[in-house]
């Protein structure tokens, strides 16, 4: 145990704090790019009390907390910053409460995403969101982040999901904001006011979750088309249609390549552009759905439209659209990728803008996403070793986010602001709602120890 | 340890050690992650921490090396990471640094230990084999129930007590007396001209393995060579920090089975195989033997990938006669299926077996516990991982379980308690063998 944390210390039993070298560098980054610090210590709660009392001394003492799930974040909202605690939600890990009666569910902050999904499913009931990185989340990351996934398009974000929360604020109350009621306006609505706000305003120690009842049937189509302004086509006509499939995500070339080498399942990868297509509810709607997909993808140009013959295989497919990110960190030493999203009408513009602005910066540049949601994944794919190349692939983003705000946009969809994008916040807010979040900060972090340095721009 | 320079973290080509992205999605894979929470023991905080290592941030020291230990090196990270991260490599690399830096060395009983598997025994295949014949004399003279029951064992130091009844049942005879070093298929003219590699663990506890391996190639098609005195591949080695030894070991194999006299050189042990693939980069750096070390990488195969490859004839009649059909079950071994991406070929050729239906089993890619000489060296997680492993086995309900590597064998073997009805525990090709045996 080293001397730096002897008040601090006494919160936690000795084992549940780790200060060793070795423990200090595995919690100090999560999955951005190129950013690492390490923290003074990691502790690991067991309960809303053990993070209370934590963060009243923290809060007496100045030391800034950081709350971390699994750290799979992509902004850099877990990294620690310098001098500070990590609190690790991972053993807040259990599942509290199912009430079939009122379909909600209740988890303590460090249960991971994929573990709410089998809860449900084994109750016949299903939890929509479903980020890519499902399999290792944590909901209170999941909450913090206010993260999306590929069944954003039909069934909302993780928003959309939440009706309560607790939350210890860095004075060391617990507040309990929500219920398990479908209508509620009484007063403000604190419970959103934490919903994404990326550990910075408090730490959230329980989670009461929205179920629905499990679609009773799923399609599952591919399309691959010669041009992504034809697969973009094809999206816009599906909506028009209109049909709101579950699920329309989109792989350029390359991402399509990296994504089959990984799997090897197959993936057509000589094709410019494929489409993931889902539609999920009612078996006659199902098919009727599918049916127009098809002929709408066809009409447009695909060159094949193929659909998954069987619950396993459409899995597959899904598994393999989880891990296009990841599979593009094959092609060079760093990959960094963002989430510039525009309205869903103007998300082929902005793809040509990507490329184009590549190309000038003389980048690689890989794009995948939500083409149903405009929330696209521009991936530079090079190297942290080079700085004239940073240089490049900084400049590039900086026009990329421009562009994206100046067709109706914001910096992210998806990731959070943490620190790779609080310098661009300051372009998407004006100076008065800038200064309101600054307040609200203010207000109810008043000495800034939960996340310094994360969300507000310097 | 001789021969490690070179083979360190800072030596790696950065592009490895530099690819992971951190993202996270291997932790759920990891068994030790899995048991501890703990990032330090999952893959990604392995990886930071050779990283700072390479990097010059930290030292090598005891914690470094006592992680790398806790490792049980059964790759599912690497079958679950997108990024494509040479996992393998990385171990090898940072257990390669932990022996040059010789911080284990003082626990004296570990190093005799090693030095007794590693040096003395799995370089000289003739002692080996002359140890194989004093077990044998000691299991079958009943000596060793006899001293089970005596109590002596509780006198042996802890973890040398509970790694006795581990000791393989050693055969009664090894492969060169049952297998002729060349044998022809009958009646046709040879397809292929294959080496069969008999592997050390293999030959001493399963030559039955080799024998069937040799007949079922030999029933599709293939000349098979198998020269009687064969060294060990090197892969305990190459696993566990000894470099230099798991070179010269290569270089005997090379010597021995030329690649370019044969269609493929087949190894039937999903650990060898995993090693036994990676010659070429073992030897990269040794001019003499460079171009043929490529060279045996592209011969080299793991006798279900070939098998599926030459399109393998389905039997004619069931493994064994009776009724109903035969429930089995296959069981991965980590160096097959993570090491060696061999995923769906043991399958396909259970597949073809009449009479048997096969189920699955669940959580089947996790480890055993086996991991190479894992279940001597973290005896406690090695027995965790086997109960996991007998639980889903008995769910099951399979007669017969399916598996192609000794040591995985063995784990599986000792984990069903004494007196249960436990499943046969065997390898496929000795289930195709058996069928095609059952034809004439
Ligand atoms: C391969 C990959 C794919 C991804 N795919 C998607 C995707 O499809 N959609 C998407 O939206 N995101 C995606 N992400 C980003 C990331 O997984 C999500 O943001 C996720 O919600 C983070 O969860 P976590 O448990 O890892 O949180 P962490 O990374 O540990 O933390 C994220 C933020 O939440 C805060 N936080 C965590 N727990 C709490 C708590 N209990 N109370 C208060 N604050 C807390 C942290 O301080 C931090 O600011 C992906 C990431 C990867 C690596
Ligand atoms: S080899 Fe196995 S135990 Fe070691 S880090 Fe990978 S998954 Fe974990
Ligand atoms: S090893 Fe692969 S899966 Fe694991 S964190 Fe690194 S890049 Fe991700």
């Amino acid at each position: 145990m080293s001397g730096t944390l002897p008040p601090l210390a006494v919160q936690l039993p000795a084992e549940r704090w780790r200060t060793a070298p070795e423990d200090l560098l595995a919690y100090s980054f999560d999955g951005t790019a190129g950013l690492r610090q390490r923290p003074l210590a990691v502790g690991f709660p067991e309960s809303a009390e053990e993070v209370a009392a934590i963060l009243r001394e923290a809060d007496r003492t100045g030391t800034p907390v950081v709350t971390r799930g699994s750290g799979t974040g992509l902004s850099g909202g877990s990294v620690p910053v310098e001098d500070s605690i990590v609190l690790c939600t991972t053993r807040m890990n259990r599942i509290l409460e199912l009430d079939r009666q009122n379909l909600t569910l209740l988890a303590e902050p460090g249960v991971l995403t994929q573990a709410i999904h089998g809860e449900a499913s084994a109750h016949g009931l299903f939890y929509p969101p479903d980020p890519s990185s499902q399999k290792i989340s944590t909901i209170g990351g999941n909450v913090a982040n206010n993260s999306g996934g590929l069944r954003g398009l039909k069934y909302g974000v993780t928003r959309d999901y939440v009706m309560g929360l607790e939350v210890v604020s860095p004075q060391g109350e617990i507040f309990w904001l929500g219920n398990k009621c479908v209508k509620d306006v009484a007063g403000y609505s604190l419970r959103d006011l934490y919903i994404g706000s990326e550990g910075t305003l408090g730490v959230i120690t329980k989670v009461l979750l929205k179920l629905v009842p499990a679609p009773a049937a799923k399609r599952t189509l591919l399309a691959t088309y010669d041009s992504m302004e034809a697969a973009a086509a094809t999206v816009s006509a599906i909506i028009a249609e209109p049909v709101i499939p579950c699920t329309l995500e989109f792989l350029d070339r390359k991402t399509l390549q990296c994504v089959e080498e990984y799997t090897g399942i197959g993936l057509p990868t000589a094709a410019e552009a494929l489409l993931f297509m889902e539609t999920d509810g009612h078996p006659a709607a199902v098919a009727e759905e599918a049916e127009a997909m098809e002929r709408i993808a066809r009409g447009e140009g695909a060159l094949e439209v193929r659909s998954a013959s069987d619950g396993t295989e459409a899995a597959r497919l899904g598994e393999a659209r989880r891990s296009a990110f990841a599979a593009l960190a094959r092609l060079r030493p760093t990959t960094i990728l963002e989430d510039a999203t525009v309205p869903r009408s103007e998300l082929a513009r902005m793809i040509a803008f990507v490329a184009k602005t590549a190309e000038k910066h003389g980048l690689e540049v890989a794009t995948f996403g939500h083409f149903g949601d405009g929330n696209l994944h521009p991936t530079f794919l090079t190297d942290e070793r080079d700085p004239g190349e940073m240089e490049r692939v900084h400049t590039a983003f900086a026009e990329i986010f421009e562009y994206a705000l100046a067709l109706g946009g914001t910096i992210t969809g998806e990731h959070g602001v943490g620190i790779s994008k609080r310098e661009f916040l300051a372009t998407q807010y004006d100076e008065g709602s800038l200064a309101l979040l600054r307040q609200l900060k203010a207000t109810l972090d008043p000495r800034g120890i939960l996340n310094p340095g994360k969300l507000l721009p310097a | 340890m001789s021969g490690a320079e070179g083979h360190r973290l800072a030596g790696l080509d950065y592009s490895v050690v530099q690819q992971c992205i951190h993202c996270g999605m291997c932790l759920p894979d990891c068994p030790t992650y899995r048991e501890t929470g703990q990032e330090r023991n999952s893959p990604r905080g392995r990886i930071a921490w050779m990283r700072a290592i390479a990097d010059g941030e930290i030292e090598v020291n005891r914690a470094f090396a006592d992680e790398m230990y806790y490792c049980l090196g059964c790759l599912a990270c690497q079958s679950a990471c997108p990024a494509d991260v040479d996992y393998a490599q990385l171990l090898e690399a940072a257990r390669a640094e932990v022996e040059e830096a010789g911080i284990l060395e003082d626990r004296r009983q570990r190093s005799f230990w090693r030095w007794l598997a590693l040096r003395a025994i799995f370089t000289r295949p003739r002692l080996l084999r002359g140890i194989g014949r004093g077990i044998r004399v000691y299991q079958r003279t009943g000596l060793d129930r006899a001293v089970r029951r005596s109590g002596l064992l509780r006198v042996l130091p802890g973890r040398l007590a509970a790694l006795e009844p581990q000791t393989p049942r050693i055969e009664r005879r090894f492969s060169p007396q049952r297998i002729p070093a060349r044998l022809l298929p009958g009646g046709e003219k040879p397809r292929y001209r294959v080496a069969l590699l008999t592997g050390c663990v293999q030959d001493l506890a399963f030559s039955s393995v080799n024998r069937a391996t040799a007949e079922v190639l030999l029933a599709n098609g293939c000349e098979v060579i198998t020269p009687p005195v064969q060294p060990c591949c090197g892969s305990l080695h190459a696993h566990n920090g000894a470099i230099g030894l798991a070179r010269d070991l290569a270089r005997r194999q090379i010597d021995l089975f030329p690649p370019e006299d044969f269609d493929a050189i087949v190894s039937n042990a999903g650990g060898c195989g995993s090693h036994l693939r990676r010659y070429g980069e073992l030897l990269a750096d040794d001019p003499a033997y460079a171009a043929r070390a490529a060279e045996w990488d592209r011969k080299l195969r793991d006798v279900h990938e070939w098998l599926v490859e030459i399109g393998c004839r389905a039997p004619r009649m069931a493994p064994a006669p009776g009724g109903r059909p035969l429930r089995l079950t296959y069981h991965p071994s980590c160096h097959l299926h993570h090491g060696q991406r061999i995923r769906r070929q043991p399958e396909q050729l259970l597949d073809l077996l009449p009479g048997t239906e096969r189920v699955p089993l669940a959580e089947a890619t996790s480890c055993c516990g086996s991991a190479g000489i894992y279940n001597i060296t973290q005896p406690e997680q090695a027995a965790k991982l086997q109960a996991a492993k007998i639980k889903h086995l008995r769910a099951t309900g399979a007669e017969v379980v399916a598996t192609a590597n000794p040591g995985c064998h063995l784990q599986l073997v000792n984990g069903f308690p004494p007196g249960e009805s436990a499943p046969r525990v065997t390898h496929p090709v000795v289930l195709l063998a058996e069928a095609y045996a059952r034809e004439r």
